[in-house]
């Protein structure tokens, strides 16, 4: 060793040192790709789970709910117990109360939102109204459901059907001036600017040109909105309660597809669970062929 | 005609407005004299509403603020804070506490917490990294529309079809190997029949799973490509990049939307009512035991529950179930504005 000069020892010393240094590089660089590797998978398996679940509903629902479905279904009463039936009244009563709630709740929903992206953006209402917005959307429909019984049904001393077109419509609303705000936001201001240049009044130009802009991203809100309360079930329970005959009469009682089907589930009788597992397949359908077609309006544009 | 549009007259419509007809005629074609009137008068109106639209929202929830209160006051004024504590729910006797409904609904949520917010990362993790481009999308919405599926479709299918499998295949097993083991037997003790706060746990889990997941993702998809590039450079494998470069860039949203899922767990109704049990008693600590949750404790008892103290309970439980949701909520955003505060300190 003393014999050689400096300058071999060090890099005699360096190659020794690199090789071991390589060593524990590549060591270190196998575990880390062994890492990775693994959390990769655990990835891929979380996915996996996900569509697991998915792909399981929807198979017990079309398996279970078409043995259920018959022309029958559509068309009769729904039936007491241990006799033939359908959900016709239960179908006309969902589609009713719906119909109701999206016509209620839109125009407030939108003119809130534009509120919101064109009159006041920044203000104390505008962040205060955004906040409550953002609480009303998380609030349990349930709650919903309490208030309106408290408001309404305890005050007339009857379920009724607009009880439940009220709790419905007050679930449409917070999602709609989610929508309507964020869609008219993407809206480019020089659009706006080019139509006030124009001397267009300001009602004009919210009407005629950014909601027409943000059309399709509105519809597609109210849309969801709609398959939102198409299957909601908690604030029907003490609203509109349920009814076992067709009716048309907003101030009875009044039935609907997830409120039977909760009855009907729950109960030891083979027909009823027999005619939720068809609520349920159709329900599901209605709602499930809504979100696609929403997705489809937005991808249009 | 724009093109023709001489530039002389507009000033001057501007500062007098009485362009005479003709001149009116020659500048624009259609004259839109009305709508130029009507405009301050209809801006007004329109503006009127729009902000009656953002005031009523308030009034909604002062009103179901207001309301709740009024109608649960009697049991307010009767059992006072001590109502969050008690056990004791007995409508025959008119005793109520709702502590049993509260620990159900809690319970549940952090079971369904604990199994949705890793897997739902994974999911994110996919999407975002993983995942052919062509394959994005698809499976992107089939994630989504596992949120869409109707809550009474998740409780039925839980009752009838998921609560059988989940006994025969997980908890008889489970019981089978942990029944000896000292803390573990208490958590697998009582009936293995597949209903209780395991399976609503499990449930609200596969119903929160897509809230987590698509904010988690549209938070990772955000992040500067630039960030992720450098890391990739630097010879940081997929998983360093999300640990150390994504997430941490990421964190506030993670959290918002964590929250989101919590918010969600925590108010849903139908699903749960199925498969928890419905059971009024607190006696053990197992999570195979049918409990009972806020939510379904109103589904069940509301309508049938006369008018006096029973419905004063349940509407009290209501208003403590409102104030969760208020309370994680507030949480959520209170801890994104921080974090958001000390990422931009940091940098």
């Amino acid at each position: 060793m003393t014999n050689h000069s400096p300058a071999n020892t060090s890099a005699g010393d360096l190659l020794m040192q690199s090789q071991a240094l390589q060593a524990t590089r590549q060591a270190k660089f196998a575990q880390r790709k062994v890492v990775n590797r693994v959390a990769l998978s655990l990835s891929l398996m979380a996915m996996a789970f996900g569509l697991f679940w998915l792909f399981w509903i929807l198979f017990e629902t079309i398996r279970l709910g078409i043995g259920g479905l018959s022309f029958a279904t559509l068309t009769q009463m729904t039936p007491p117990p241990n006799d033939e039936g359908g959900l016709a009244n239960a179908m006309y009563g969902s589609f009713l109360m719906v119909m109701l709630a999206t016509f209620v709740g839109t125009p407030i929903g939108v003119m809130a939102g534009i509120y919101l992206a064109e009159f006041d953006t920044k203000g104390w209402l505008a962040t205060v109204t955004r906040f409550v917005n953002d609480i009303l959307l998380s609030a349990p429909s349930i709650v919903i459901g309490l208030f309106v019984y408290a408001i309404i049904v305890s005050r007339f001393k009857s379920f009724s059907g607009w009880a439940g077109v009220i709790a419905l419509a007050l679930i449409v609303i917070p999602v709609v001036i989610r929508t309507t705000e964020n869609m008219l936001q993407l809206i480019p201001s020089g659009l706006r600017e080019a139509a006030y240049a124009l001397g267009a009044p300001k009602w004009k130009v919210i009407l005629s040109i950014t909601l027409k802009a943000a059309r399709a991203g509105v519809v597609t809100g109210v849309m969801l909105a709609v398959a939102r309360i198409a299957g909601e079930t908690a604030p029907l329970l003490f609203t509109a309660l349920n009814n076992q005959f067709w009716t048309s009469s907003l101030s009875e009682p009044m039935a609907s597809l997830p409120v039977t089907i909760f009855k009907f589930a729950m109960s030891p009788y083979e027909n009823w669970q027999k005619l939720a597992w068809a609520g349920v397949f159709l329900i599901t359908m209605t709602v499930l062929g809504l979100n696609i077609l929403a997705r489809v309006v937005t991808r249009a544009r | 005609m724009s093109s023709t549009l001489p530039a002389r007259p507009m000033p001057q419509s501007r500062v007098d407005g009485n362009l005479d007809e003709t001149k009116r005629r020659v500048m624009t074609q259609p004259p839109p004299l009305k709508t130029a009137r009507s405009g301050p008068m209809a801006d007004r109106i329109f503006g009127w509403l729009a902000k009656g639209a953002a005031l009523f929202t308030l009034a909604l929830l002062i009103a179901i603020l207001v309301s709740l209160t009024i109608s649960a006051w009697p049991a307010i004024s009767k059992y006072g804070l001590g109502f969050l504590t008690s056990t004791t729910w007995d409508p025959v006797k008119e005793e109520y506490g709702g502590l049993v409904m509260i620990y159900g609904t809690l319970m549940t949520s952090f079971i369904a917490l604990l199994i949705a917010v890793p897997v739902s990362f994974g999911i994110a993790l996919f999407l975002t990294e993983l995942s052919p481009a062509w394959l994005k999308r698809p499976l992107g919405t089939a994630i989504e529309l596992l949120a869409a599926v109707p809550s009474i479709v998740y409780g039925m299918w839980g009752l009838l079809v998921f609560s059988p499998v989940l006994s025969t295949y997980v908890q008889q097993p489970l019981q089978a190997a942990f029944g000896d083991v000292p803390v573990l037997k208490a958590l697998f003790s009582g009936p293995p029949v597949g209903i209780g706060i395991l399976s609503a746990g499990i449930i609200l889990a596969i119903m929160i799973i897509p809230f987590i997941a698509a904010v988690m993702r549209d938070v990772f998809e955000v992040t500067p490509p630039l960030l992720k590039e450098s890391a990739y450079g630097l010879g940081a494998t997929t998983w360093e990049v999300v640990s150390k470069v994504v997430l941490p860039y990421t964190k506030a949203g993670v959290v918002g939307g964590i929250m989101l899922g919590l918010g969600r767990a925590i108010g849903e109704t139908m699903a749960v009512t199925f498969v928890i049990g419905n059971f009024n008693q607190l006696d053990s600590l197992s999570l195979f035991q049918a409990a009972n949750s806020i939510t379904s404790a109103l589904a069940n008892e509301f309508a049938e529950a006369g008018e006096g103290l029973h419905q004063a309970a349940l509407m009290y439980l209501g208003l403590v179930l409102f104030f969760i949701t208020f309370v994680v909520l507030i949480l959520s955003k209170l801890l994104l504005s921080q974090l958001k505060k000390g990422e931009g300190a940091k940098t």
